[in-house]
């Protein structure tokens, strides 16, 4: 469905991503995980065209997003939903508007509709009776609710998440989890999760891609990494510093 | 200068291929014409009656005082309504839509656009410039308009200019070719202001320093673009409206 050939990234002299390869099965969760820095969210961008790579290839069901043009990429975007990490919402419109947004520009024209589906999302993300609410009204927790229910209120085949839990208390990081494992079985969507919160990730990633240095240090199912005896993995999934490079910083 | 180029052919390509966002320009006409009108009303009134007391200073000692009004209205017509009207819409508004536009990039508001097969270019350039094209020939004839009206009460009220000969002079010297060479000018302005600024905005760099500095940017570089382009195109526009 996604495949992922050699793409590296720079910014400058900066080397982000270095001839990073993977591919994405339909229906499947996969959770990216990485130190800050490691080029998580350019790589997620990339995905969705957002970025274009130095070198490489990203295909989305065959099409090769390196050859298309921004109006083109359009057309592949519309099977995405993403959540970004400060949940991105339109702060000149309200919560209703947010929501209702992808919609409009599907071409959904009938306003009952529009307010029976934007209804459908508040219920899903446990946010009923806030659709008037404007955004300096929500918590940072219900702020990625809400983008979240933008992000899934057109029914896209793949959904994006970028540090969905991060900045986030416990209880909300929990709750959140929990609505994504919600989003994905009830509407078997392929879900691509970045994250460096560790029980997110065991929780939705059903396979795991652990990113080191701008490169795939392992690709292997979210069991095998997490009782991984490789110290280096078994120290990041533990949250465990590397004392030499506590002793360099 | 290429890439603002670039972003005006875009503008046009959407112009004729997408559907106009109506609730989109509604929101920018009003932001930009409706609102401007405090401050291009000032700007407006104040120099026409300044610019009419200094000509009437230099014109009394030649006694020509019933010329005055023609060379305000001349002057405000043809160069100083539409060249304020944009350096202060340029202040107001290309300001706002940078700030904006780079607040929407910083916080990655513009990438959630894309990922909802939103071209940034249809949704939040092609209504601002639209609006700022329209609103600004409007702007103007209110900034002259204003300004003579201000200059007349003046030479009229203070200065003791013989009121309907200094208008039968004024009708005789404006031609029609100045009020279309002004507002073809205040069209022009505008797509200046509206497409710097939102370049400014979309390209800005990372933060608050990002924002500040595009914010900044558009302004400087908008008054830079109509007081050159200024210059041009009355020599250009005069060759054409004129033969």
């Amino acid at each position: 469905m996604i495949e992922v050939d050699n793409i590296s990234k720079s910014f400058g002299n900066n080397v982000v991503l270095r001839e990073v390869s993977f591919r994405v099965a339909e229906g499947e969760s996969l959770a990216i995980i990485g130190r800050s820095g490691t080029g998580k969210s350019v790589l997620l961008k990339h995905l969705v065209g957002l970025m274009m790579p130095d070198a490489g290839t990203v295909r989305v069901r065959g099409a090769s997003l390196n050859e298309m043009n921004e109006r083109e990429l359009l057309t592949v975007r519309r099977q995405f939903g993403m959540l970004f990490q400060g949940a991105a919402l339109f702060d000149s419109m309200n919560v209703f508007e947010n929501i209702a947004f992808p919609l409009r520009r599907a071409g959904v024209t009938d306003e009952a509709e529009i307010e029976q589906r934007v209804m459908e999302m508040l219920r899903l993300v446990e946010m009923p009776g806030v659709e008037s609410n404007l955004l300096s009204e929500l918590s940072g927790g219900m702020r990625k609710r809400v983008g979240l229910a933008r992000a899934i209120v057109h029914r896209p085949t793949i959904i994006l998440y970028d540090e969905p839990t991060t900045g986030l208390d416990p209880v909300v990081s929990d709750s959140i989890d929990q609505l994504m494992r919600r989003v994905r079985d009830q509407f078997n969507i392929t879900s691509i999760v970045i994250t460096h919160d560790m029980r997110s990730a065991r929780r939705i990633g059903q396979r795991i891609i652990y990113l080191r240095e701008g490169q795939v240090y392992l690709d292997a199912p979210a069991d095998e990494v997490f009782n991984s005896t490789d110290p280096v993995v078994s120290r990041f999934v533990k949250g465990e510093a590397d004392l030499k490079e506590v002793e360099l910083s | 200068m290429g890439s603002i180029v670039l972003l005006g052919g875009e503008v046009f390509r959407s112009l004729f291929t997408t559907r106009l966002h109506w609730d989109e320009f509604i929101k920018q006409l009003h932001f930009v014409g409706w609102k401007s009108q405090v401050i291009v009303l000032t700007t407006g009134a104040s120099t026409g009656m300044v610019f009419c007391a200094q000509t009437f200073f230099q014109f009394h000692k030649m006694k020509m005082d019933n010329a005055t009004l023609t060379v305000v209205g001349v002057a405000m017509i043809t160069e100083l309504g539409p060249v304020l009207a944009g350096l202060m819409v340029a202040g107001r508004v290309g300001a706002a839509i940078a700030a904006e536009l780079g607040t929407m990039r910083v916080t990655e508001q513009i990438d959630a656009l894309r990922t909802m097969a939103t071209h940034p270019v249809d949704y939040l350039v092609v209504p601002r410039f639209l609006a700022t094209v329209i609103a600004m020939p409007l702007l103007t004839v209110l900034t002259w308009s204003v300004g003579i009206l201000a200059a007349y009460v003046l030479s009229v009220t203070v200065l003791g200019i013989e009121g309907s000969y200094s208008l039968r002079h004024l009708y005789f010297y404006v031609d029609e070719q100045d009020v279309v060479l002004g507002c073809i000018k205040a069209v022009f302005f505008g797509g200046i202001i509206a497409l710097v600024g939102c370049y400014r905005g979309l390209n800005c760099g990372e933060g608050a320093e990002g924002v500040g500095r595009a914010t900044n940017q558009a302004v400087v570089q908008s008054c830079i673009a109509i007081l050159v382009s200024n210059f041009f195109l009355t020599l250009f526009l005069r060759g054409l409206l004129y033969p």
